[in-house]
């Protein structure tokens, strides 16, 4: 085995044995799958029941003609489903009492709601997002069915006013319906992962090049083999690290978000095509008195993450600009875990590294609002900060015309890791062996010319 | 034939000049003693020849070839900052230490098993570096700078950091890996295992080399006229019988021998000196005083250059 290869083998093999990386491999999966079926979980089955005490303060009034009695606005009104039972009372209780009753939620409704569209939940536990959003239609709609009562108006009338605009977007160079925003954020994701890689590992290089130094035991391997063949042997074996546990968290992640999700939404992943599973999901949803409109954006979110990314070119890229950031970043990084002594004198070497970093997250998140913009064009193409952005873009697609952007933004990543690469050895090479110097950029500008 | 040569050697850091044309020849089959002051280019000297950085100007010869990277090899090299991967198992450590240099997994495990039962430390195999003394740290160091068997093996301050005890043992290895035919090199402070078992040096001062040679002939050549006498009778007549024409420069008594070191001007003789001492002293034993690595040292450092040959 060559000798980078041995340097490459040490690097990887000691740090996927390490108790910490073993932890986080198994761990993370389990916190992803966790939240993500979670997610689901809350969404879809959200099995508690909750008795809503309502506390109705408006004037009784002879509401309905076909009813002689006169009761408050709200009595019996709101709908009952099999989670949500309503009673009703026109005295409201303390919190205390509330406390020790069997009444799982105290809405109180004020007197004047007509005008004053205010009401209080008291609750014990917080319920869940569905149950508030239900419990908050349902007194909508008798408000406004009195108002419209009170002010004459037809009810279908007012249902013909009622106005929902739904814009699509639409490419005017194939005519189709374009998500681009919703793909802007798959890409996100991505830059994030690349984000946090980048950081973690790059990080991880440095505290290795930063403890050979330490240790003294530099000077001992580059007897053996060249700086440069240490520093890119740290460098790719970290790599090779960050690549396993990410493949294994892709894996175990599948395998956990799948048997999680069996477990809890049997029908979702039991049939077949997406298809079924999609009007699986409607009929879930249906059955849970879900509007029309969470089941749109669902249906159009399982599609744009199916079929509207490019798949084998976004992880192709994911791969590419992780590879090319990470080496550029990592490098700049060795460099700097090089020129130090120890741990708190690289926050002033840090700082220059971090800022184009942090950057390039702020720039891809202007990227989800405003995809088009120049300052998106020209940061997805600068090597410092386009493994990051250029994700976002290659999410939404390239426009006919505009695909040189990725060709120059991938060639200018290479330039720009070489460029770092280059630069950082010749940090490296010298700083591994200076000891007890207090380095500063001006020594770091005389150790780019000391001829080795 | 020397196993390594270096002529006009130069090095700059910057302005500051760290290796001023040196050459020098170290002998195949010898203890090669790299001596000077801190600070001097030692560091610089050994981090050249073993290819770590680059000289600016001059050449070096690895056994008559210009030295290239393949001759990492064949050198093994214990630097003055030396250490271990503290998490790293020794075993393990020592085994990659070893394939660096390019040694087959299995040549390198036998090796290391026979090592380990001479130093006595077989059961250290599956302890953390973290956990072993500084001493038997630098012991496992020593074993993987000689580990795969190099001609040339270069020591910078080998004894630093072990007891008598260790001091002796690691002594002993090195005149041992000399009798097995090894060339060595060895850098150190310690003037008194320059003189047991260097057979050669170099003394570098302010990036220059300001001696060089075979170490008798190098202290032969620093002798100073100086004779040591031992002798029985009184000490204030033996130094009034000296006069002007010698010097007495140090003297003490050991219960009835006095001992007199002396200094004899130019011109004069031994002789001179006792035909002016037996008539008032019987000698005991008269012998010319050579002086110590030490001495030599110090002297050189101290001197002004110009005064130098």
């Amino acid at each position: 085995m060559s000798k980078t290869g041995l340097v490459i083998q040490r690097e990887y093999v000691s740090r996927v044995k390490k108790a910490s990386f073993i932890v986080m491999t198994l761990l993370g999966p389990v916190l992803i799958a966790g939240l993500m079926s979670l997610g689901v979980y809350l969404g879809i089955k959200d099995s508690s029941v909750y008795n809503v005490l309502v506390v109705d303060l408006t004037p009784s009034i002879a509401a309905d003609t076909s009813d002689t009695a006169l009761r408050p606005l709200f009595m019996k009104r709101l709908k009952d489903t099999p989670q949500v039972k309503f009673s009703y009372t026109t005295r409201g209780m303390s919190n205390a009492e509330f406390d020790s009753s069997a009444y799982s939620l105290m809405l109180v409704l004020r007197e004047d709601i007509l005008s004053v569209p205010q009401a209080e939940m008291v609750f014990r536990s917080l319920p869940s997002l569905k149950a508030r959003s239900y419990i908050k239609s349902q007194v909508e709609k008798v408000i406004e069915k009195e108002k419209l009562a009170l002010h004459s108006i037809d009810p279908d009338t007012y249902q013909s006013i009622r106005t929902d605009l739904d814009i699509m977007q639409i490419n005017a160079s194939d005519g189709e319906a374009s998500y681009q925003q919703e793909q802007a954020f798959v890409g996100f994701a991505f830059a994030v992962l690349i984000y946090f890689f980048i950081f973690l590992y790059g990080v991880q290089v440095m505290r290795g090049v930063m403890e050979e130094k330490s240790n003294r035991i530099v000077e001992v391997i580059i007897s053996s083999v060249r700086p440069f063949q240490l520093m890119m042997g740290k460098i790719i074996g970290v790599a090779l690290v960050g690549l396993t546990q990410f493949l294994l968290w892709v894996i175990l992640s599948f395998i956990l978000f799948s048997a999680l999700s069996a477990f809890f939404i049997p029908d979702l992943m039991s049939a077949g095509g997406m298809a079924e599973g999609m009007q699986a999901t409607q009929s879930v949803i249906e059955e849970q008195g879900k509007d029309a409109m969470n089941q749109a954006t669902l249906t159009n979110i399982a599609e744009l993450i199916l079929f509207r990314i490019n798949w084998p070119l976004m992880l192709g890229m994911f791969i590419f600009f992780f590879l090319g950031g990470y080496l550029l970043y990592a490098s700049l990084f060795a460099a700097v875990g090089a020129a130090v002594d120890n741990e708190t004198d690289t926050q002033q070497f840090m700082l220059p590294i971090t800022i184009p970093l942090v950057f390039a997250f702020i720039v891809s998140e202007f990227a989800l609002a405003n995809p088009g913009g120049t300052s998106v064009l020209w940061f997805s193409i600068v090597p410092l900060t386009s493994p990051v952005v250029m994700m976002v873009r290659v999410a939404m697609g390239f426009e006919a015309g505009t695909l040189w952007q990725l060709y120059v933004g991938m060639a200018a990543l290479i330039a720009g890791f070489l460029g770092a690469v280059w630069l950082a050895a010749k940090i490296y090479r010298v700083g591994i062996l200076m000891y007890g110097k207090k380095v500063n950029y001006k020594e770091l500008w005389k150790w780019l010319r000391f001829n080795t | 034939m020397a196993v390594l040569q270096v002529e006009k050697v130069s090095k700059w850091y910057g302005k500051h000049c760290a290796l001023n044309e040196v050459s020098l020849e170290v002998p195949e089959k010898g203890i090669f003693g790299l001596l000077g002051p801190n600070g001097a280019g030692k560091t610089s000297l050994i981090r050249i020849i073993n290819q770590i950085t680059g000289p600016d100007s001059g050449r070096i010869f690895f056994r008559g070839e210009p030295l290239k990277p393949e001759h990492v090899n064949h050198i093994g090299y214990l630097p003055e900052e030396r250490g271990l991967y503290r998490k790293m198992k020794v075993g393990e450590q020592c085994l990659y230490l070893a394939r660096l240099k390019g040694l087959s997994s299995a040549d390198a495990k036998a090796r290391l098993k026979e090592w380990f039962e001479r130093f006595e430390i077989g059961s250290w195999w599956d302890k953390k570096v973290e956990e072993l003394s500084k001493g038997m740290a630098q012991k496992v160091q020593f074993i993987t700078t000689v580990l795969h068997q190099p001609g040339f093996i270069i020591l910078d301050e080998p004894f630093s950091g072990f007891d008598p005890i260790n001091t002796n043992l690691i002594r002993k290895e090195i005149i041992r890996l000399k009798d097995e035919g090894a060339s060595i090199m060895l850098s150190t402070h310690n003037m008194a295992s320059v003189e047991e078992i260097c057979s050669h040096i170099a003394l570098i001062n302010q990036s220059k080399v300001m001696l060089d040679g075979e170490i008798k002939e190098v202290r032969s050549r620093f002798k100073e006229s100086i004779f040591e006498l031992s002798f029985k009778g009184q000490m204030l007549s033996f130094t009034n019988a000296l006069g002007t024409q010698f010097e007495l420069l140090q003297h003490s008594s050991d219960a009835d021998l006095r001992l007199a070191r002396v200094k004899i001007k130019q011109g004069l003789t031994v002789n001179d000196l006792l035909q002016r001492a037996i008539p008032h002293v019987q000698i005991e034993s008269v012998s010319e005083y050579i002086p110590s690595m030490n001495d030599i040292f110090i002297k050189v450092v101290e001197q002004p250059e110009e005064q130098m040959v």
